[in-house]
C-alpha cells in the first residue's frame, strides 16, 4: 500500500519540434512538454489530474500507458513499466475520453461491447456479470441495439466508460469524461464514478478542465503547468497554495463609511448598507465577525467560499508572470542548433 | 486461442459495418455494371481491330471485364478501403485510443478489411458478374477446381491490395495528411493492376515491369486463374510473395510510426 500504485519519480518527456527559420533552413527546438515530474497514487485512490491547454497532462496519461516513453525517470503502473509492457498492462487498465470513442460508429452498441469481450479475453461468466451490472448502472440497456452513431453525446459517454469497465481495470484513467455533457448527464456520470471507486476500489485518475468533477469527486488534485508539478495535495489545500480568498458580505443597519477592518482583511466593494470584505481563505472568519459585530451595527452576514476556478486561475497567472520575468527565453523551449 | 476470435469478431465487424450502407452498395452495383458495359463495348472495339490481343480471345477479355468489376470495391485497386479511415484516425489523433488496446494494430486493420471486402465480394460483385454472365458470352470455367482457385487468388490479392493500402495509410503519421499520396496511389492502382487494360496486352519493358509491380496481384492474377492463363500455384506463390513483404514493411513502418509519433490533438 505505501508502495505507490502508480510511481513516478522525476519523469520527463522532451519532444523535438522543427521549425522554418529560414529558405531551407530548420531550427530544431526541444520542448519539455513534462518536466521532471514525481508522484505517487495509491490503490484506490481518486486523484484530480488539472492544468490548462498544453500543460502536459495528456502526455503524462500518454507515458502512464505506455504509448509514449518517458524521456527520462521511472514511471510505473501496477509494478509494470508501461512503454515496455503496454499490451500486458492494457489488460489491467481502463481509459476514457471525452473527446474520442472507442466504440464502433456504425454498429449496434452491443456489437463493440462483444468485441472487448474478445479483445481482454474476459470470462464468459464475467463478461455477463459485469455487462449487467454495467448495463444498468449507466442506464444503457434501451441503448444496446442502437447504432453508436445515432446515441447522443452524453449516451455515447455512458457507453464508452462501460466499454472500458467492462474487463474490471484496476486504474481507470478519464480524460474530460464530462466534455459537453448536460447537467443531468454530467449528473449520471460523476455519481457512477463515485460508486466505482466507492465499491470496486478503482484507482482513477481524471483529468478535467470541469471543477465541479474534480470538487464532487476527488479528495486529492494534482496540478500541472509547463510539465511542472505546481501542487499535490488536498483539495482544501489549494486555496492556501493559491492564495485566494473568502468573500464576507454585511448588511449594517444604515449606509456607513466602509468598515475599517484589520489587515489583511480589507473592503473591495460598498452598494448602500451592504459591504463585501475579502479576507484570506486560510483565516478563520470568527475574529472578524466578531470585531464587526462589536463596532458596527450589524444586521445580517454570509461567507462566500472561493471557487477553485478562480485559484487555479491565479496559479496559472502567477506562473505565467514568472516564467516571464525569468528572461522570457520561452517557457520551456531552448533552441539546440 | 482468444487473439483468433478477437481478430475473426474484427472481421465480422468490418463486414456488417459495410453492409449496413444498402442504398450505398446498391449505387455502387449500378455504377459498376455501367462501367461493365462502356468497358465491354471499348474491349469488343479493340479485339475486333487486334484479335487475341495479350493472348485473350473476345470471351475472354469480357470475361475480363466483369471479373474486374465485380472485384472492384473487393480489391480496392485505387482505394476506399478501411485505410481511409485509418489515415482520418491518425491525422485526429484518435488513433491513441487505438494503440491503448491490448491488439495488434495491423492485425486489427487487416481483419477490419478483410471483413469489409467480404463483403463487397458478396455485395457488390456478385449482381455485375451475374449481369455480365447473363448478356454477354462469357468464357467462364466450368470446373468447380479452377472456380476454388479462382477464391483462393481472391484473397491472397486481398491481402497483397491491404499490404499496400496500410503503407499508404501510415505515411499520414509522417504526412499528417495523406491524401495526397492516396490520390497517387490510386491513379497508379488502376493503370497497374489492370483495371483499364489487362496488363498482358503491354508490350516490351513496360508490360514486363507492371507485370513484376505489387498491384499484378491484385486483378490479373485472379483473372487468369479463372480464365485458365496461369497455373494457380505460381500465381499464389507471387501473390504470397508480395503479401509477406509488403505486411512486413507495414509492420516496419507501424514500428516505426509509434516510436517517433507526436500523436495529434493533445
Amino acid at each position: 500500500m505505501d508502495e505507490g500504485f502508480i510511481d513516478v519519480k522525476g519523469v520527463e518527456k522532451v519532444f523535438e519540434v522543427r521549425k522554418k527559420a529560414g529558405f531551407l533552413k530548420r531550427e530544431r527546438r526541444q520542448v519539455r512538454a513534462v518536466d521532471s515530474i514525481s508522484f505517487r497514487v495509491a490503490r484506490g485512490e481518486m486523484v484530480g489530474y488539472i492544468g490548462p491547454n498544453g500543460a502536459g497532462k495528456s502526455t503524462t496519461i500518454k507515458m502512464l500507458t505506455g504509448i509514449l516513453t518517458p524521456s527520462g525517470g521511472r514511471l510505473r503502473v501496477a509494478g509494470i513499466d508501461p512503454s515496455r509492457e503496454r499490451t500486458r498492462l492494457a489488460h489491467r487498465i481502463g481509459v476514457v475520453f471525452g473527446q474520442r470513442t472507442t466504440l464502433w460508429w456504425d454498429l449496434p452498441l452491443i456489437d463493440s461491447y462483444k468485441l472487448m469481450h474478445r479483445m481482454y479475453r474476459i470470462p464468459d461468466g464475467r463478461y455477463r456479470e459485469n455487462l449487467d451490472r454495467l448495463v444498468e448502472l449507466l442506464d444503457l440497456s434501451e441503448l444496446l441495439d442502437v447504432p453508436v452513431r445515432q446515441l447522443s453525446l452524453g449516451q455515447r459517454m455512458r457507453g464508452d466508460i462501460a466499454a472500458a469497465l467492462l474487463h474490471d481495470p484496476e486504474v481507470l484513467y478519464l480524460d474530460e469524461p464530462t466534455i459537453g455533457l448536460d447537467v443531468i448527464s454530467k449528473a449520471k456520470v460523476r455519481e457512477f464514478l463515485r460508486e466505482l471507486n466507492a465499491e470496486r476500489g478503482t484507482t482513477v485518475l481524471l483529468t478535467t478542465h470541469d471543477l465541479q468533477d474534480i470538487e464532487q469527486l476527488c479528495s486529492r488534485v494534482m496540478v500541472i503547468d509547463h510539465g511542472r508539478m505546481m501542487y499535490d495535495g488536498p483539495l482544501a489545500g489549494l486555496h492556501e497554495a493559491g492564495e485566494s480568498e473568502r468573500t464576507l458580505v454585511v448588511d449594517l443597519e444604515r449606509e456607513l463609511p466602509p468598515i475599517e477592518a484589520p489587515a489583511p482583511a480589507r473592503v473591495v466593494r460598498v452598494e448602500g448598507p451592504r459591504q463585501w470584505l475579502a479576507f484570506p481563505a486560510s483565516e478563520s472568519a470568527a475574529p472578524l465577525v466578531a470585531r464587526i459585530a462589536a463596532e458596527y451595527p450589524l444586521v445580517d452576514l454570509s461567507v462566500r467560499e472561493p471557487d477553485i476556478e478562480a485559484v487555479i486561475a491565479k496559479m496559472y497567472v502567477e506562473q505565467t508572470e514568472k516564467t516571464a520575468n525569468a528572461g522570457n527565453a520561452g517557457n520551456a523551449g531552448k533552441a539546440v542548433s | 486461442m482468444g487473439s483468433g476470435r478477437l481478430y475473426l469478431a474484427v472481421a465480422v465487424g468490418g463486414f456488417r459495418r459495410y453492409a449496413t450502407y444498402r442504398a450505398a452498395t446498391l449505387a455502387g452495383v449500378f455504377t459498376n455494371t455501367v462501367f461493365g458495359l462502356i468497358l465491354v463495348y471499348t474491349y469488343t472495339a479493340l479485339w475486333d481491330e487486334k484479335p487475341h490481343l495479350g493472348g485473350y480471345d473476345l470471351a475472354q477479355a469480357v470475361t475480363y471485364v466483369w471479373v474486374g468489376q465485380s472485384l472492384f470495391k473487393t480489391l480496392a485497386n485505387g482505394g476506399g478501403g478501411v485505410e481511409s479511415e485509418l489515415m482520418e484516425r491518425i491525422r485526429t489523433g484518435d488513433i491513441a485510443v487505438d494503440l491503448y488496446r491490448p491488439a495488434d494494430l495491423q492485425l486489427w486493420w487487416l481483419a477490419a478489411d478483410l471483413g469489409r471486402a467480404g463483403f463487397e465480394l458478396l455485395g457488390r460483385g456478385v449482381a455485375p458478374f451475374v449481369f455480365g454472365a447473363l448478356v454477354f458470352d462469357l468464357a467462364l470455367p466450368t470446373d468447380v477446381t479452377t472456380w476454388a482457385a479462382f477464391l483462393g487468388a481472391v484473397l491472397l490479392a486481398m491481402v497483397v491490395s491491404f499490404g499496400i493500402r496500410y503503407l499508404v495509410a501510415l505515411s499520414a503519421f509522417w504526412l499528417l495528411d495523406a491524401k495526397g499520396v492516396a490520390q497517387m496511389v490510386m491513379f497508379t492502382g488502376w493503370f497497374c493492376s489492370g483495371m483499364i487494360l489487362p496488363l498482358n496486352v503491354f508490350p516490351g519493358a513496360l508490360g514486363e515491369v507492371v507485370r513484376t509491380l505489387p498491384w499484378s496481384a491484385l486483378l490479373q492474377a485472379p483473372a487468369d486463374v479463372l480464365l485458365g492463363h496461369a497455373d494457380p500455384l505460381g500465381t499464389y506463390a507471387f501473390q504470397g510473395m508480395w503479401a509477406v513483404v509488403l505486411l512486413a514493411a507495414g509492420r516496419m513502418a507501424q514500428g516505426a510510426a509509434t516510436r517517433r509519433v507526436v500523436l495529434q490533438g493533445g
